[in-house]
């Protein structure tokens, strides 16, 4: 089987396993999403169990479980994850609509957090100066120990309410974008540095530098040129981590820094216990890591050819 | 290793940094000069603490929704903040059959819908019909139509609303968003497309623009309008052009915004946050929810609370003004009876209600209940203890139980807290599987009484049927008379707190902060935003 052919094999294997487990966590949870919301209205709930009874027929919440996954399963593959309990939307536009802006912060964030990551590896290594260089390599695990949620309000107390440089709230335009993108790309930042600073060591330690630098190469040349290439690579695969840390976050800083997004939608669906949203979200963040994993496979080739080899590709 | 060095150092920095940031936060421009004559025009930017998910008054039950629906639909009546009373709106008049089951109103003529189809008879049919239809779709509005029977067009601009049992409350709930009138048109939508604003036409002030859900909600001004109900400060148009409800969950990012500027007004300010908001310009607004205050429900067939004079030594043993004067805030009042005081026929039973730990102790050595040697009383092996069933809707609710805990303690009582999700609340509750059970209603008609103690209704103190609860409760909801409404609703009051079938403790109070540039931002009876009177300048 062609490789390629085998990783979608894998991806919907990974697809359908993320939409029956949160099937499957959603079902076994105490109440359903027409009780929540019943339970939410701060109303005292006066609704007779006859009318309730009706509510859940209408969302098939009284169907048998393996009827009603089904049926769900089926629909799904048609792209359609059923209604929201909660807003009475699609659950596939709602979350369609949340993906834009989401995928606008962990875009940046994505960028932001090589930027970051790389420079504080490549100039920690690169530097003579001892003081720098050990305060370049801190920065990593700094970043990773803090707190998203408390870097996010210390930014916003900081570039919004003192000096006003950006809104604190909202989603329009480019501005609003930075906050965010910071909190998110400083903890994944942090860790993409710390591994490209580790290997980077690493490499520099190994014999074929000294026979590159006895050659003649100058030290930017061997840094950049051959250590940093070679180094590249578990840095390039934790970039497809990361790519999923950066949605799981934006669970965080969207609620922080009130945008709408994937991340909203989420919280808002799990505390519903809205299934059809939640299994939406699932399906499509395991999408959208399958997709990531899959071009990072693709791009080892290109840092090294050996692994373009297929028989190599097996041993990686 | 300098690492390590820099570990040490970063908290400092970063608590520095925090100290600075929050320092200042309160120092901010308060140049502009409060009040003036009002003006039209402008934007009014309203911070809100979470995400409408639907916006079909008629459909909603959070404070969040109903705050944006209550601008877009006009009701039959008015009911008076200050006073409580049954006013005009839609409706000029209305005649109530003396059993209170047939309402007659009379709508008053010019008022049209965004879409420009007149308010008539034939479209409060509609509405009334629907919303019964609607069902457990929209809990408020069909508890309001419970024994809803129908409704007759006797002309285009008298309909007759009946009822299959007297039904005093529905002059209360025509007042309220949740019976607010929608455009027949608004019906040829699905309830879902009207919860997204599709057809969500209303005759009132504000006219719906745009909902990006968990982002903002925009409203805009209603040309040509002027019907509004007599009670408000002014006649014809709204002042604002636009209100933008911004959704910002996060209470602290929600103060800073207002603190600088980026927003006008803000709701739910936490007790924690109020204090910043009482100068420089900044108004803060309050006002306690009339209906059912937080309290214990008693399930008096459980346990312990089965006992009258337990359920009575817990209530004496409950120190109210320490629950608002610690936990809460000075603009949350203790408890003075089962209705909130801005519930109409309210009565004070603040004395009755007194923290009496003696009294407590005394009522409990009397039943036989003696100290054990962890200070919890015992008798016959029994433990006196009781569960507290309740859900996360009100922040504040589990600092709350716990100091009741600890202030039950000292007379020996052993109050055990249990969390639940709203839905497993819901189902244990409508089950019946609680001891005590805490929870808040806003409603501002003492008929909520009914709905919550009545045994022909939810019954949750769990009581017999045919007791004298049973009989005022009836009566009360038999007619709008207020000379028979009133001893009736203190009868079952007093009922209520002496027997210790619930245990009030404190009133749900709406505290909004307002910034230097708005102006008349102003509650409702029921306590949810009006902003029909509301300007910026």
């Amino acid at each position: 089987m062609p490789p390629v052919v085998r990783r979608l094999g894998h991806a919907v294997v990974v697809l359908w396993a993320a939409f029956t487990l949160s099937f499957v966590i959603l079902y076994l949870l105490p109440g359903d999403a027409v009780l929540t919301k019943l339970g939410a209205a701060e109303a005292g709930v006066t609704s007779s169990p006859a009318e309730i009874a009706a509510l859940r027929a209408e969302y098939g919440l009284d169907d048998p479980v393996l009827l009603h996954y089904g049926k769900r399963l089926l629909a799904a593959l048609h792209g359609d994850f059923g209604t929201s309990v909660n807003t009475g939307d699609g659950a596939t536009h709602m979350v369609l609509t949340a993906l834009p802006p989401t995928l606008a912060v962990t875009g940046l964030a994505l960028v932001l957090a090589v930027l970051f990551g790389g420079t504080v590896a490549v100039l920690g290594t690169y530097t003579r100066v001892r003081v720098l260089s050990r305060l370049l390599l801190a920065l990593p695990p700094l970043g990773t120990s803090l707190p998203t949620f408390w870097v996010g309000l210390v930014l916003i107390q900081v570039f919004s309410f003192q000096l006003g440089l950006v809104p604190a709230i909202g989603a329009t335009g480019f501005s609003s974008l930075v906050l965010p993108a910071i909190t998110l790309a400083l903890p994944n930042g942090a860790i993409v540095g710390q591994v490209l600073a580790k290997s980077l060591r690493t490499q520099l330690e190994q014999p074929y530098i000294e026979i590159v630098a006895a050659k003649g190469a100058s030290r930017a040349r061997v840094h950049f040129g051959h250590a940093l290439r070679n180094a590249a690579l578990p840095a390039l695969t934790l970039v497809g981590v990361v790519t999923g840390n950066l949605l799981a976050g934006s669970v965080i800083t969207e609620t922080v820094f009130s945008r709408d997004g994937v991340g909203r939608v989420t919280t808002s669906a799990v505390t519903a216990q809205d299934v059809p949203v939640v299994q939406a979200v699932i399906v499509l963040a395991a999408l959208f890591f399958v997709a990531v994993n899959l071009l990072v496979d693709l791009l080892y080739p290109l840092l090294d050819p050996r692994l373009a080899r297929p028989r190599e590709v097996s041993r990686v | 290793m300098p690492r390590h060095a820099l570990s040490k150092i970063t908290p400092v920095i970063a608590l520095a940094l925090l100290a600075t940031a929050c320092g200042a936060s309160g120092a901010t421009d308060n140049t502009a000069a409060a009040g003036g004559a009002p003006k039209p025009g402008g934007t009014l930017r309203l911070g809100i603490s979470s995400n409408p998910d639907c916006l079909d008054p008629q459909q909603v039950g959070t404070n969040a929704a109903l705050n944006v629906g209550r601008q877009l639909v006009d009701s039959l009546t008015d009911q008076d903040p200050a006073t409580g009373k049954i006013t005009p709106w839609l409706a000029e008049k209305w005649e109530v059959s003396p059993d209170s089951t047939a309402f007659t109103f009379s709508l008053r003529s010019g008022a049209t819908f965004a879409d420009g189809t007149p308010v008539d008879a034939e479209a409060v049919r509609t509405n009334f019909d629907a919303a019964k239809k609607l069902a457990a779709k929209a809990p408020l509005a069909s508890s309001y139509l419970a024994v809803y029977k129908g409704s007759t067009v006797v002309d285009p601009r008298t309909v007759r609303v009946e009822f299959s049992a007297p039904s005093a409350q529905f002059l209360q709930a025509s007042s309220t968003m949740s019976l607010g009138i929608l455009a027949p048109a608004a019906y040829q939508k699905t309830p879902e497309q009207r919860c997204q604003g599709e057809g969500l036409i209303g005759s009132g002030p504000f006219v719906f623009d745009s909902f990006k859900p968990n982002q903002q909600i925009v409203v805009s001004k209603r040309k040509g309008y002027a019907w509004g109900s007599p009670l408000w400060a002014h006649q014809g148009e709204a002042y604002l052009d636009k209100i933008e409800y911004q959704v910002v969950p996060e209470p602290g990012v929600r103060t800073g915004s207002l603190a600088s500027g980026q927003l006008d007004a803000i709701t739910d300010v936490q007790p924690v946050d109020e204090p910043q908001f009482t100068a420089g310009g900044f108004t803060e607004p309050v006002r306690p929810n009339p209906g059912i205050v937080f309290h214990l429900t008693a399930n008096t067939t459980r346990g312990v609370l089965t006992d009258e004079k337990v359920r009575q030594a817990v209530s004496k043993g409950v120190n109210r003004a320490e629950v608002t004067d610690t936990v809460l805030t000075k603009n949350y009042k203790a408890a003075t009876s089962i209705l909130g005081s801005k519930t109409p026929l309210h009565t004070d039973l603040g004395k009755e209600l007194a923290y009496d730990p003696d009294g407590a102790k005394a009522l409990l050595d009397a039943a036989g209940w003696v100290p054990g040697p962890d200070g919890i009383r015992v008798k016959d092996g029994q433990r006196l203890r009781a569960a507290v069933l309740f859900s996360a809707v009100f922040n504040q609710n589990q600092t709350v139980l716990e100091l009741l805990q600890q202030q039950l303690r000292k007379i020996g009582f052993d109050l055990a807290i249990e969390l639940h999700t709203n839905a497993e609340t819901t189902k244990l509750t409508n089950a019946g599987d609680y001891d005590f059970l805490w929870y808040n209603v806003t409603r501002a008609d003492a008929d909520i009484l009914r709905q919550m103690f009545s045994t022909k209704a939810t019954n949750r103190s769990k009581l017999a049927p045919g007791g004298e609860l049973d009989t005022v409760l009836d009566q009360q909801s038999a007619t709008v008379d207020e000379a028979v409404r009133g001893p009736a609703a203190e009868r079952a009051q007093r009922i209520i707190v002496e027997k210790g079938y619930a245990v009030p403790v404190f009133e749900l109070t709406q505290v909004l902060g307002v910034g230097p540039k708005a102006h008349g931002v102003e509650f409702e009876a029921s306590s949810r935003l009006r902003l029909f009177d509301a300007w910026v300048s």
